[in-house]
């Protein structure tokens, strides 16, 4: 495979809830290594676009390719298996458990010793057990969470959650990972923060990284390029500085009748 | 001496991760132990061990099996009696039939052969949810009902539907006392704690807990829906069929097919709605409060009354009181007497000097 090859190609996605055209006719690609940021104005698809990349949804319409081959329909965890990876945009952590559990179970998918072992805790459990471990703390290091690991979640401030969620789906060493509106919520210092990890992520580990952010300068600061979608429909793409000189975008935003 | 964390710094994960972290838990849990396998052989009148101790034990057993499905991989299930009662009837099935067959597989038979069952039961989880599976759990419950009561193959033929277990022996002991049973079932007990302990602490208890606490987000980081409450539905079964089988041959000594309806279903699950939903410790708690409450509720209408109170009253507050009890943890306190005991143990950590 090439470099500029994409990882992942979108081609006349098409997905609709009743009359509301959540997506329709959307193409794009998803190239390896970059920062991919989808904008658009509330209702215009975004969220919907993530969950048909990693199958919570499924097209009505359209195709995708992964690495090059047409990707059958797929279930969430299959993706998964795939390296996709994904944060939500109303925080989705597990609350009833501690950090060090949501984020190891991350790690789900490298842990492979059956039941039988895992009851016993046994040899290669117990050892599987600490390996992981050890790879959870890098990252709740990396994410500076080291003070709340063994707090339960449901009681962090939001802001907490939010990294601890990204911690999750970082701990799945995953190739694409899906960020949807992570800094929302955050206030000045909280996104600057973020907006680090997230550079960090993509440089250090060249995690393909697709995120939705409202914040225009984030979006400007940190992507490589941008993808615009309103009512469903793509209306541009390029790099920041193009799609903020687009004069159907500059509509989008202030809101010009249809 | 003070319940304290402070001074016992963890040098590796694995110390961090075992299985009580905290000294003073696995004193707790020593002494426990001396008192079970020492102090109640040595002390404990016959009355206390066959009245008190074996159903406290075997129910202890029965709620680990419905917290792990329901606490920790949240599926109600309303059949927990029918996975009992699976267990129960193979249990006698594979001792008459195979006459060989020694004792520990009898049980690990039996506990098998429910938790099979238990998957067959739960394979609609996928597609329904909540009230809806609880409602398919119930069919199940009847269904085993139906069926322990209508074919006498299952009792070997005996028309009263009722039938003694068999003789037991344990590496050519019989065990035939209340004493020689006491030590099976807690042998059971401390086997069926520990696995399960290590499960929800292990891959497979992170997998349950994500399933219900948030099973979208579950299956996005790649864990299978399916695998992971089959699994539930497989572990949880096994110890109910193995706490159905210790019941009918170690506590009622006969296979009935009453002791299984659905109220046993409910009991159980009043246990861990009682002791604590995800908590292993809270199914004891739980367990041991069904059992002494009635107990306590007799001798306090015998006081109150002067004796002469009749049975079917006592019964009725005794409905009424878990019933009062059910919504009173439901509302104010979800996660039961087990989260009681560790607020408790928050505040003795910092005593006294809390902030
Ligand atoms: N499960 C669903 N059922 C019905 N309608 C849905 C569903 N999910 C999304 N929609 C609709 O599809 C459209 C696109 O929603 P989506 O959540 O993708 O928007 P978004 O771009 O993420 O918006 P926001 O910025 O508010 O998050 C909206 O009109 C929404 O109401
Ligand atoms: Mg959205």
């Amino acid at each position: 495979m090439n470099v500029s090859d994409p990882i992942l190609e979108l081609e006349n996605i098409s997905l609709s809830f009743g009359a509301v055209h959540a997506l329709a006719d959307v193409s794009f690609s998803i190239y390896p290594g970059e920062v991919l940021a989808i904008i658009g104005p509330n209702g215009a698809g975004k969220t919907t676009m993530l969950n048909v990349i990693n199958g919570v949804y499924h097209p009505s319409e359209g195709k995708i390719n992964y690495k090059g081959q047409a990707r059958a329909r797929m279930r969430p965890h299959q993706t998964a298996v795939q390296g996709i990876a994904r944060t939500f945009q109303n925080v989705a952590l597990f609350k009833g458990m501690n950090t060090v559990d949501n984020i190891m179970t991350g790690r789900n998918l490298k842990m492979n010793t059956n039941i039988l072992l895992q009851a016993l805790y046994w040899g290669p459990a117990q050892r599987e057990e600490a390996v992981h471990r050890e790879a959870v703390e890098k990252v709740i290091d990396f994410l500076e969470i080291e003070a709340v690991r063994k707090t339960v979640v449901g009681r962090l401030p939001f802001g907490l959650q939010k990294r601890v969620e990204l911690g999750r789906a970082l701990a799945a060493e995953p190739e694409i990972l899906l960020l949807d509106e992570p800094m929302a919520g955050m206030n000045l210092e909280e996104k600057e923060d973020m907006c680090r990890f997230v550079l960090d992520v993509n440089e250090e580990f060249g995690t393909t990284i697709v995120l939705i952010e409202h914040d225009m300068s984030v979006v400007m600061d940190i992507s490589d390029r941008v993808v615009v979608l309103d009512y469903g429909r793509k209306i541009s793409e390029g790099t920041p500085d193009e799609v903020r000189g687009d004069q159907r975008v500059i509509d989008a935003y202030l809101g010009v009748a249809h | 001496m003070l319940y304290r964390e402070s001074g016992q710094f963890k040098t590796s994960y694995k110390a961090d991760m075992a299985i009580f972290p905290i000294r003073q838990d696995l004193w707790g849990l020593i002494t426990t132990l001396i008192v079970a396998v020492v102090i109640v052989p040595l002390f404990a009148s016959e009355h206390m061990i066959v009245g008190y101790l074996l159903p406290f034990m075997i129910w202890s057993i029965a709620a680990i099996g419905l917290n792990i499905l329901t606490g920790y991989a949240g599926q109600l299930s309303l059949g927990h009696g029918a996975f009992m009662a699976v267990g129960a009837y193979s249990a006698y099935n594979l001792a008459v039939r195979i006459p060989d067959l020694p004792l520990l597989a009898v049980f690990i038979g039996a506990g098998l052969i429910a938790a099979a069952c238990g998957v067959v039961v739960g394979s609609p989880s996928l597609r329904i949810k909540g009230f809806y599976l609880a409602v398919a759990t119930l069919a199940a419950q009847f269904f085993s009902e139906w069926v322990f009561a209508t074919f006498p193959w299952f009792v070997g033929g005996a028309a009263s539907m009722v039938i003694d277990t068999p003789k037991m022996s344990l590496f050519g002991y019989p065990i035939e006392s209340n004493l020689d049973n006491y030590f099976l079932v807690l042998g059971f007990v401390i086997v069926t704690t520990l696995l399960a302990k290590n499960l929800v602490r292990s891959e497979i208890g992170r997998a349950w807990m994500a399933v219900r606490d948030m099973d979208v987000a579950a299956e996005v980081i790649g864990i299978r829906p399916l695998y992971t409450k089959l699994s539930a539905f497989a572990v949880s079964s096994f110890f109910a069929g193995i706490a159905g089988a210790l019941y009918a041959f170690c506590y009622v000594k006969s296979v009935d097919f009453t002791a299984f309806d659905l109220f046993v279903s409910l009991k159980v699950l009043f246990m861990i709605i009682i002791g604590g939903m995800g908590s292993i410790l809270g199914c004891f708690l739980g367990a041991a409060f069904i059992v002494i409450l009635p107990i306590l509720l007799n001798v306090a209408a015998h006081h109150l009354t002067g004796g002469n109170v009749s049975p079917e009253l006592i019964t009725n507050i005794e409905h009424m009181t878990f019933g009062g009890l059910i919504v009173y943890f439901l509302i104010v306190e979800p996660h039961g007497l087990a989260r009681m005991w560790t607020t408790a143990k928050e505040k003795l950590r910092l005593w006294p000097f809390p902030h």
